[in-house]
């Protein structure tokens, strides 16, 4: 019976239990996380997703700032309804440059995975502005401050190479023009354009938020907007080889 | 690593793993005798005002 | 603590603050350096207007020869309250700007950043504050022992309050990680990261010290509590800094492995410091409040070690038909099925607790608040598995059913566990024969049940009307509702959920007003509640 004496050191043994417990808590982690980064086919293979430009970057902090992930999903499920709505159900690919992600949890609002497109720039200021002026019924808040708010670009390289230090495949070129990237990409019929365009495929270039004057935290959420859901190429895709 | 490998892991040796695992905990707690021993510590919260070290 | 010391530590702080708001790399860190710097200068002045300045011997007496360290317990009983009341007040804030968006008041105080604000002074501040005291309170009394590490404990507690406001004050400036229930950014989870380690010293070294030959089960459930927090925030906040200067940092992980460690985080959140931490109060304080020993203790074992092993588990259930492997989706949905198991374990071993002794149910108003609570617990945990079968989930993913649930877990079994703990400790605490009001513990018990059954019923009709509506075809085989329909078809709960939400502040407002009185005045000259009840001696 001597395992029954063990009982007491267990009871009695304070970092004996300690130890035991983390060890339990452990595993379920380990056997689901670890997987995820060793498994090949976690991501799928597709053609198109790049990481974001510095404009998109920046406006993507926006949205996280302003916890737009409170209320919209980035994320389509493969259902009917979902797909008729929204579009393509979403790929594990298209979020894999995404520090972090955002899938979100709630649709209080509508899912935005595919959003980019779908309406003008004109539309989403305004909407942005003041959403009850064109969906009366909404319940969104106003963010109108957005217009009047300069972009913040002092460090946006800096942004880029943190990225590259978690793993986002940006280049020591885009790093290096990524503050002249940024202005390009908000400034319609800029010079740099090209070294952008180089740089990014399917980039939108222009004035989003309708002031050339400045660029604003609209231009950067708008530009963010306007691209989510338009890198991947569906025609070139093909579900059947990325079962999982 | 593969998929395959780790689910057919996952079904035979981690299922009767888990499963012994937890046979063990609830066999080991409702052992006989030990009724008495976990009685006298469920009284524990009712001791507080007993003098600090006996 | 003296306030000579206080007064020096948040001298410090203001200092780095105001460096942090000087030098800050970006407007997130300027604007919070700011905020900080000007509330810490505040509560400084604060500290030093009450300060005692008379010489030593002249002050009355403070010296503490009880064999327990209460006063850091007496002040985590009174941030609960504090923090319940400024949780709940913020959940009505912004249920009420869901049913009318003219409320919010752009940019501070937008729905969407002080959602997270609601959240974290519930879970955290009310709910971490109701585990730190209420831990402090049981392990001394079930070792025997006086807390470890003597100002250590005050430390936990000033620097826990501090997390809480860098915390809270961040998501008004925009200092988010949007990562749910673990949205502090990079420099704040480092606070947090020192805070629990001091925390961790200070109950394990009270286990250790104790003079009890055994180690409480309450206390197993605080410990494990304890140390898997303590792992699982520093794995989800794995992050880089832009920079040391800045308030913005990147996740260390990216898109599908970013999301399920995440929830995996975010429902171990749920599992262990909203469940193991509270089982950790109800095996204490249900016991003590029946004045009985818990129904089983050996039920209490297996309970303990199965729901931390499984619980873990749970976690890809928040992530069914997304990009996540449809193997971990699945693990992740067997798992919670299977935590009904343990989680009715527990149940059952609380509500049994009371067996021979209902009628105690009859006169005693706290503890009926207390079997609410583990009927809640019931509720939810059943409720739960049923949320992660995924052809449930289907429908009730991304609708405010999940709210609905997360209600009556958190109302039910959190928020109605807390209020049994803390009319029981208020008098022992103070030194008071009992509580000012039972009545108005009554009182606050009706209007909390009401206000959770009218919250949760409503959420779960608008969740399901909106995962209908959703997926709603024609005969022609065409989507009947656009959007913008089934976000006008809820207004109606929105609005009631609004009136729910304010019962519950109502009733924790009497509470406050209860613990007040306790303190300050005693209890209070009435008959006694359940009339003739304390006359009879009930059969046994």
């Amino acid at each position: 019976m001597s395992i029954f004496n063990h009982h007491k050191a267990f009871e009695r043994n304070a970092s004996l239990l300690m130890a035991v417990s983390l060890v339990v808590v452990m595993i379920g982690g380990i056997v689901e996380i670890v997987p995820l980064f060793y498994l090949k086919n976690t991501i799928e293979k597709v053609e198109g997703v790049r990481p974001y430009t510095p404009l998109e970057l920046a406006g993507r902090n926006i949205y996280i700032r302003e916890g737009c992930y409170v209320c919209h999903s980035q994320m389509i499920r493969p259902f009917r309804d979902e797909v008729e709505r929204y579009g393509h159900y979403s790929l594990a690919a298209e979020s894999m440059y995404d520090h972090p992600f955002q899938w979100g949890s709630k649709r209080t609002g509508p899912d935005l995975a595919r959003v980019g497109g779908r309406y003008s720039d004109e539309w989403h200021v305004e909407h942005l502005k003041s959403p009850r002026s064109l969906v009366p019924e909404s319940i969104m808040p106003n963010y109108s401050f957005l217009l009047k708010n300069k972009l913040n670009i002092n460090a946006i390289d800096r942004h880029l190479s943190a990225n590259r230090t978690v793993g986002v495949p940006y280049t020591d070129e885009m790093i290096n023009y990524a503050l002249a990237d940024l202005k390009a990409q908000a400034t319609p019929d800029s010079s740099g354009l090209q070294g952008l365009r180089k740089r990014y495929d399917k980039v939108n270039a222009r004035d989003f938020d309708g002031n050339p004057y400045l660029i604003s935290e609209m231009d950067a959420l708008v530009a963010y907007l306007q691209m989510l859901g338009t890198l991947v190429d569906f025609d070139a895709y093909k579900p059947r080889e990325n079962l999982r | 690593m593969d998929y395959e490998a780790l689910r057919q892991l996952a079904d035979s040796w981690g299922l009767v793993y888990l499963f012994l695992a937890f046979v063990t905990v609830v066999a080991f707690n409702f052992r006989p005798g030990s009724k008495e021993t976990a009685d006298e510590l469920s009284k524990i919260p009712f001791r507080e005002d007993e003098p600090h070290g006996n | 603590m003296s306030n000579g010391t206080l007064t020096v530590f948040i001298a410090i702080g203001v200092i780095l603050s105001a460096a942090a708001s000087i030098f800050a790399q970006d407007d997130i860190l300027r604007a919070h350096g700011l905020l900080m710097t000007v509330i810490m200068f505040i509560g400084m002045l604060v500290v030093i207007v009450l300060s005692d300045y008379r010489p030593a011997h002249s002050r009355p007496s403070r010296k503490d020869d009880s064999p327990y360290m209460d006063d850091v317990v007496r002040f985590g009983v009174i941030a609960t309250v504090f923090w319940g009341v400024v949780g709940f007040l913020a959940g009505v804030a912004i249920a009420a700007q869901l049913a009318w968006p003219q409320l919010n008041i752009e940019p501070y105080f937008n729905f969407n950043r002080l959602r997270p604000l609601h959240t974290s002074a519930v879970i955290f501040a009310f709910g971490g504050n109701a585990l730190i005291a209420t831990s402090f309170y049981v392990v001394q009394r079930t070792c025997r022992a006086r807390l470890f590490g003597g100002d250590l404990a005050w430390f936990v507690f000033w620097g826990y309050q501090f997390f809480i406001l860098l915390a809270a004050t961040g998501y008004l400036v925009g200092a988010t990680q949007s990562k749910e229930y673990a949205e502090p950014e990079w420099y704040t989870d480092i606070w947090l990261t020192i805070v629990w380690v001091a925390y961790l010293i200070v109950f394990m070294g009270t286990v250790i010290n104790r003079k009890e030959p055994h180690i409480y089960v309450a206390n197993w459930f605080y410990m494990a509590f304890i140390i898997t927090v303590a792992m699982l925030h520093i794995v989800n906040n794995l992050s880089v800094p832009v920079s040391f200067l800045g308030g913005k940092s990147y996740s260390a992980f990216s898109g599908v492995q970013d999301a399920l460690t995440q929830w995996w985080y975010g429902h171990n959140a749920v599992g262990f410091f909203l469940t193991a931490g509270f089982l950790g109060i109800m095996y204490y304080f249900i016991p003590k409040q029946a004045n009985r020993p818990v129904y089983s203790y050996r039920l209490s074992i297996v309970h303990f070690w199965s729901l931390i092993f499984l619980y873990i588990w749970a976690g890809p259930h928040h992530l069914h038909y997304t990009a996540l492997p449809d193997w971990a989706s699945s693990l992740g949905m067997v798992f919670s099925i299977m935590l009904w198991m343990p989680s009715w374990g527990g149940m059952i071993n609380g509500l049994m607790t009371l067996s021979g002794a209902w009628d105690k149910l009859r006169t005693d108003p706290v503890l009926r608040m207390m079997v609410i609570a583990v009927a809640f617990y019931g509720m939810s945990t059943f409720e739960g598995p049923m949320m992660s079968i995924k052809s449930v989930n289907s429908l009730s993913h991304y609708t405010d059913w999940t709210i609905g649930h997360v209600h009556s877990g958190a109302l039910g079994w959190n928020g109605m566990i807390t209020f049994g703990a803390i009319y029981y400790m208020v008098p022992k605490l103070w030194g008071r024969e009992q509580l000012y009001s039972l009545r108005l513990v009554d009182w606050h018990l009706w209007l909390a049940t009401i206000g959770i059954v009218i919250y949760a019923s409503v959420m779960w009709v608008a969740g399901i009307t909106q995962g209908l509506m959703w997926r709603e075809y024609d005969d022609q085989g065409f989507l009947v509702n656009s959007f913008i329909d089934t976000v006008s078809a809820v207004h109606p709960e929105y609005v009631l959920r609004a009136f729910g939400g304010l019962l519950y502040l109502s009733g924790a407002l009497l509470m406050a007003y209860n613990v007040y009185k306790t303190v300050t005045v005693g209890a209070r000259r009435t008959e006694p509640v359940g009339a003739a009840g304390k006359q009879l001696e009930p059969a046994e």
